[in-house]
């Protein structure tokens, strides 16, 4: 998870010049050696095969929810009908965990890296990483029980004062198990690890670069702006969209929060939510069976493609930086 | 919050031509200030304790960013605001976090006692009863994922260190990215997909989700163990091989032990990142009343299931259930905590001294 350190560490690949650290022209190879390489490459083979049955049971188990009669998926309209409001309500908690947590783990990372005491902050970096290795179902309970009553009365503050906006038009939910508070746990849920991320990117601002904003008389907000944001952003971004992965596929935390019983709605207060896909499935699966299975699974795979893209451009943001760097020297 | 910035006061002219930092007493007075007025609002208003406390820092901002502009200039009010601001969202992000662990000790406390860990839940309804069978359940499934992603992953990882070379490699380490981001539920979807195939409809086992685990387990390992080897300097690898070792040997007996240290910590964090899973076991594994430790065979209780059922499904007499479940997420977390203590301790003690 501690993706964007590009530039750290000492690869053995990288000789010092003018002396290669690994001689070309390489020992007679040994019995041991090649047990040993054969070894270590079927285990990196391995991965792939793994990953590529991971895609291809999915696949096969999903494919009879593309053949089947409509009448027979749950809903009776159809696989795309089905999906739909799963796929729109896992978006929007996991986008609105993003709203609330991106600016948060901006504050906490430069909190601990550029203003608490460094005694303090080492501890309080440790403290940051501790709590992301908290289970999800135990952030499930305090959002079901210490959260959701909490905010209830906010969301009757809401729809009464703010109403005439869509997102709070009500009615509010009595209990509080609405996709909003959702949206809050997961937020609180990926808050440490994105933390952590932006973290890692501000104390690998080259030191004299703030030095030098610091000697031509910057202020401290000024030095940041300047020299750490600009050189940490794409590791923001990675950081960022490496949460939205986490808060897409969150399961339990959601199922437990979430009263889910509406359809396609902004609606953020109101007590008829759109489920989301995970928490769907741990919903449904263990008292399904037959066409069920199958489509729960096809949803499933939805969701892997899902994470797969916003992965793939979080990699994609973080590898142009180390590129960036490396033409930076 | 005071003295935030630490350099010579010189003329400039964007700063006011005689600098004066704001005298000591301001900011406290301020914050005084901002407090009285935010329990004003509250009396006017009816907010509750979280809000007024919102209104107190924003208020606290607004009142720092006037005087301090008066007194000291553009430039240092907007300094002296966002450090305001930043100390506060690191304040307002530690109240659900510090929340959170108040409410697992006080809820979990409850049931905490010797009966949690030597009953299970046969045939108990109502009170007693404990989660002697889940905690031995999660204990071996985790076991087992762990015996079957750690010698994959640390294979891996020296195959992506010291000899993978080309398109493999590269592939190699772009899928163990992507597993990586795999959702815990798919892990879970995937073995019951692969298990299906063999035992049909409806299969529940321990190893099943075993097989889960490591799917999200290797990708942590092998990250790790990566990170470890490549610090591994070079110069180690080049002595053994100056003196004709092979390099298989080099591996097993200069690489590794030098490297040891970090991979038990990054092998005992992800075991602590595993454990505490529920959604894949809750699809492959199911869960029990009865203690089952055969992992081949029929359903098991693992702990974060324990919890998730005990909660989600309390029944008629839901007290009992409750408290079991909160008991269960205070045994969980403090697992987890303990397993990143020892992470953090083996890292410590067994760190190279000296040379870096």
């Amino acid at each position: 998870m501690t993706a964007p350190t590009p530039t750290t560490g000492l690869t053995p690949e990288v000789p010092p010049p003018g002396e290669p650290a690994r001689p070309r022209s390489r020992p007679a190879q040994r019995l041991g050696d090649r047990v040993f390489s054969g070894l270590s490459t079927s285990a990196g083979v391995a991965i792939l095969v793994v990953l590529a049955g991971v895609a291809l049971f999915l696949v096969s188990e999903s494919f009879p929810v593309l053949t089947a009669d409509g009448a027979d998926i749950p809903g009776g309209e159809g696989f795309f009908s089905y999906l739909a409001p799963l796929l729109f309500g896992t978006i929007l908690a996991a986008v609105l965990a993003l709203l609330f947590a991106v600016p948060l783990s901006l504050g906490i990372a430069l909190f601990i890296s550029h203003y608490a005491p460094r005694r303090l902050a080492r501890t309080l970096g440790y403290l940051t990483d501790l709590l992301a290795a908290i289970p999800s179902v135990i952030y499930g309970l305090w959002g079901a029980v210490v959260l959701a009553p909490y905010v209830v009365p906010s969301y009757r503050w809401l729809e009464a004062n703010l109403g005439f906006i869509p997102f709070f038009a009500g009615p509010a939910s009595a209990n509080g198990r609405t996709i909003l508070t959702v949206g809050v746990v997961l937020a609180v849920m990926i808050l440490p690890i994105m933390a952590a991320i932006n973290r890692e990117v501000f104390l690998q601002t080259p030191s004299l670069h703030e030095e030098a904003a610091l000697a031509l008389g910057a202020t401290r907000w000024e030095m940041i702006k300047m020299s750490v944001i600009p050189y940490g952003k794409s590791g923001i971004i990675g950081g960022a969209m490496l949460g939205l992965g986490r808060a897409l596929g969150e399961t339990i935390a959601v199922l437990l929060v979430l009263s889910a019983s509406g359809g396609i709605s902004f609606n953020l207060i109101s007590r008829a939510n759109p489920p989301t896909i995970p928490s769907n499935i741990a919903a449904q699966f263990p008292e399904a069976t037959g066409l069920t299975v199958n489509v729960l699974i096809a949803t499933g795979l939805v969701l892997f493609l899902l994470t797969f893209a916003v992965n793939f451009a979080a990699r994609a943001v973080i590898a142009r930086r180390a590129e960036f760097d490396g033409a930076a020297g | 919050m005071t003295a935030t910035t630490t350099r010579p006061s010189r003329t400039d002219e964007e700063l006011p031509s005689v600098y004066r930092p704001l005298p000591s007493w301001v900011l406290p007075a301020l914050g005084a200030g901002a407090a009285f007025l935010a329990l004003g609002l509250r009396a006017l208003l009816g907010s509750g304790p979280v809000l007024t406390v919102v209104f107190a820092v924003v208020l606290f901002a607004i009142l720092v960013n006037v005087v301090s502009r008066r007194v000291e200039g553009q430039r240092r009010a907007a300094d002296r605001t966002v450090t305001a601001v930043v100390t506060a969202m690191f304040a307002a992000a530690m109240v659900p976090l510090l929340s959170l662990v108040y409410t697992v000790i006080s809820r979990g406390s409850a049931r905490f006692d010797l009966d949690f860990f030597t009953l299970t839940m046969r045939n108990v309804i109502g009170e007693g009863g404990g989660a002697q069978h889940a905690i031995l359940g999660t204990l071996i499934i985790t076991g087992l994922a762990a015996l079957i992603s750690v010698p994959i992953g640390m294979l891996t990882a020296i195959y992506l260190v010291e000899y993978g070379r080309g398109k493999l490699a590269r592939s190699v380490t772009f899928l163990v990215d992507v597993m990586t981001g795999i959702p815990s539920i798919v892990a879970g979807l995937f073995a019951y997909a692969l298990f299906v195939l063999f035992f049909g409809p409806g299969v529940r086992f321990g190893i099943g989700g075993a097989v889960a685990l490591s799917v999200l387990m290797v990708p942590v390992v092998v990250r790790a163990v990566e990170e470890m080897l490549k610090l591994v300097p070079a110069e180690l690898r080049e002595a053994s091989y100056a003196l004709g070792v092979p390099k298989w040997r080099t591996i097993l007996k200069v690489v590794l032990p030098a490297a040891a240290a970090g991979i038990a910590t990054g092998i005992t964090l992800a075991v602590a990142r595993v454990i505490g899973e529920t959604a894949p076991l809750l699809l492959i594994v199911g869960t029990t009343t009865s203690l089952n430790l055969d992992p081949f065979n029929g359903r098991m209780a693992t702990l974060p299931v324990f919890t998730f059922y005990s909660f989600f499904q309390p029944g008629a007499n839901p007290q009992p259930n409750l408290d079991r479940a909160w008991t269960a997420a205070l045994v969980l977390m403090l697992i987890v905590l303990g397993l990143n203590l020892v992470a953090r301790v083996i890292a410590k003690s067994f760190a190279p001294k000296g040379s870096r």
